[in-house]
């Protein structure tokens, strides 16, 4: 008697997906070739590349931000390609957290609302539950101290530290991360870089990181080399780096 | 953060507060706009209700009068040949049936008072004065609820039973008489009569004071040879801008002539459209320029916080939620701005007050700000700073956030 195995839904799919920029004028450009891609749940993967390679084009498309040329997009099994404006922005706001370099934090609130922002865009009003998730969350990033600080009162670390709470807000099942340390110096990247990895540990978030740091992309478990649109490469990391090892401060 | 207000109403006000400099200039800009339309409006209409008012003290709204006495050439078949027809010269006549034409206009539903009036020219004569006089006889029950003559009257009281005048104060002046004088009245027919003054008036009108006398209406009759007649049927109407309309109506009703104060009054009323028309004009474009400010101020804030736009796009802030935190940007500011501006209406009127007065202290005219207009001035405010922001919030809402968080 054979068990049939539990049907595993990828928290992402991509099937051969192009995109071209200025379609049906002379100068139409593809960017990406025909991408096929799937990331499980719980990874913890890496994208790598040279600069102008496709990396942020292929990270709008996975996070709903732009849509294919062709080919077709899945985010936890929901076929993307066909869902209007409302829907799209609805699926981003539940499944898909955002890093950014930058961490594009409303200076006109505190590190705690600006936690909240997305629960409360999806919900309407702020209550209680929102706040406590919020304050749970900058614990978990060690920012408990500044949560009532204003996001411009606050360090470049701290501030990204923020950015990554607010994406997890939704508990979203894939966290996108476009060079989430680009900015910052060694201790403080290494401080986000961990919290990334022990909140993908704990709560078995999908995290997809663009770097150009080749010591970072070392502690994901699996590296995807993107160059001229396409996938030249997509390895497990073997020697795997979990821990920084730096001295998890909260200042940083 | 609020735990009643909703996302928008939230940001939105976060938003204002950030660009504190910017939202407070152009609540200020927009107040001062609304400050002006508020004290205008105001202002134009305080002084068209004065002068409505001096000019509807002495006058009635309208006045129904005899039709034209035309000279018709016996032949009108177009074969003879009328060279020249003399116009006739017209008589004091009486309305025909001037009962059964009274009680047709009380009829009328937007005409609350009717009163019988005889008028013609006279002489008062007391020693060796001797003045040119409008007699007017009345019938004071009625007469008094179309012209507030008793108000007017600043010495004596008002009484015109049978030998009895009312002369208003510069025609006492010139002829030396006081209450309980007499004086006399001649007409160009010949009559004549001894009356006793038994009040004075003033009218604030040099002319009116001058002229105009008033006995009562069977004297009159008797003066001005119309016994059993009246010369003019006077009446008052609900609403005086609306007495044209009226007066054309009791013509095609009564088929005698009737005039309005509008029309008797043509140049005075047209100099008042074309002030109404002006105050309009400026309101518009003062409430273009506020809105104009508006919309500057909410683009700049979109072109600002693009990338903190984009974001909130990707953090599954929805479409209409971006648009409805702008155009609540833009109706709280204007909201803000026509309070403002109503403080400020009071002041300048305070300040107006101190400044527009007679030579002897009295106010020149009355204005007052009535809460109405405040509130319509508020609800208007508020629509013009939606509508000015429509446009930036929708930018703010078509933010591609690919584009707006790379670029």
């Amino acid at each position: 008697m054979r068990m049939e195995a539990p049907v595993r839904v990828d928290t992402l799919r991509l099937e051969g997906v192009r995109k071209s920029y200025g379609a049906g004028t002379p100068v139409e450009t593809e960017v990406l070739h025909g991408i096929d891609l799937r990331v499980g749940q719980g990874e913890f993967a890496a994208l790598i590349g040279p600069s102008g390679g496709g990396k942020s084009t292929l990270l709008n498309l996975i996070g709903l931000l732009d849509q294919p040329t062709q080919g077709k997009v899945w985010i936890q099994g929901v076929e993307t390609d066909r869902l209007g404006d409302a829907e799209r922005t609805a699926l981003r706001g539940r499944a898909i957290g955002f890093v950014f370099q930058y961490h594009y934090l409303l200076p006109a609130f505190t590190a705690l609302e600006n936690v909240m922002m997305p629960m409360l865009a999806a919900r309407g009003r702020p209550d209680d539950a929102m706040e406590e998730r919020a304050a749970a969350l900058l614990h978990e990033v060690g920012l408990t101290p500044w949560k009532d600080h204003r996001a411009n009162d606050i360090s470049g670390g701290q501030q990204q530290r923020v950015a990554v709470a607010r994406a997890l807000a939704m508990s979203p099942a894939l966290v996108l991360a476009d060079e989430p340390t680009g900015n910052l110096d060694t201790n403080s990247a290494d401080g986000v870089f961990d919290v990334l990895r022990a909140v993908n540990e704990s709560s078995g978030t999908t995290f997809l990181i663009v770097t150009h740091d080749p010591r970072l992309a070392q502690r994901c478990d699996r590296i995807i080399e993107l160059i001229d649109g396409r996938i030249v490469a997509d390895r497990p990391n073997a020697g795997v780096v979990r821990r920084s090892g730096a001295v998890f401060s909260e200042s940083a | 953060m609020n735990r009643f207000l909703p996302f928008e109403w939230i940001a939105a006000v976060r938003f204002m507060r950030e660009g504190l400099v910017q939202t407070l200039l152009i609540v200020v800009g927009v107040g001062l706009g609304v400050a002006v339309i508020v004290f205008m409006s105001a202002a134009l209409a305080g002084l068209q209700t004065n002068i409505i008012r001096r000019t509807l003290n002495y006058m009635a709204p309208i006045v129904v009068i005899p039709p034209q006495q035309v000279a018709r050439p016996l032949r009108e078949d177009g074969k003879g040949a009328v060279v020249l027809v003399q116009p006739r010269s017209q008589q004091l006549r009486s309305i025909d049936q001037w009962q059964k034409v009274r009680s047709q206009i009380e009829r009328l539903p937007d005409v609350t008072d009717v009163t019988p009036v005889v008028s013609g020219p006279g002489f008062a004569l007391r020693g060796d004065a001797n003045k040119a006089v409008n007699i007017t006889g009345i019938e004071p029950e009625s007469y008094l609820r179309v012209i507030a003559l008793g108000d007017k009257i600043v010495d004596g009281k008002l009484s015109v039973a049978s030998s009895d005048i009312v002369i208003g104060t510069e025609l006492a002046q010139d002829l030396g008489a006081g209450v309980g004088d007499k004086l006399r009245l001649t007409t160009a027919g010949g009559a004549s009569q001894t009356l006793n003054v038994t009040g004075v008036f003033d009218f604030g009108n040099k002319r009116v004071n001058e002229t105009n006398v008033y006995i009562s209406l069977h004297v009159a009759q008797s003066l001005l040879d119309i016994v059993g007649g009246v010369s003019s049927i006077e009446l008052k109407v609900r609403d005086p801008f609306e007495a044209e309309t009226i007066a054309r109506i009791i013509q095609d009703e009564t088929g005698q002539e009737a005039d309005s104060w509008i029309k008797t009054n043509a140049q005075f009323f047209t100099a008042m459209v074309a002030q109404t028309l002006t105050n309009r004009l400026i309101r518009f474009f003062v409430g273009l320029t506020a809105a104009l400010g508006i919309a500057s101020v909410l683009v700049v804030s979109v072109v600002q916080k693009s990338k903190e736009i984009g974001i909130l796009r990707a953090m599954g802030t929805s479409r209409g939620q971006v648009l409805r935190l702008f155009l609540l940007q833009g109706a709280v500011m204007a909201l803000g701005g026509s309070i403002l501006g109503s403080g400020l209406a009071f002041v300048f009127l305070s300040l107006f007050r101190s400044i527009a007065r007679n030579p002897d202290g009295t106010l020149m005219f009355i204005i007052e700000i009535d809460p109405p207009l405040l509130a319509v001035t508020a609800v208007g405010a508020t629509l013009v700073g939606l509508l000015a922001a429509a446009l930036p919030a929708r930018l703010a809402a078509r933010l591609d956030p690919a584009v707006a968080i790379r670029g």
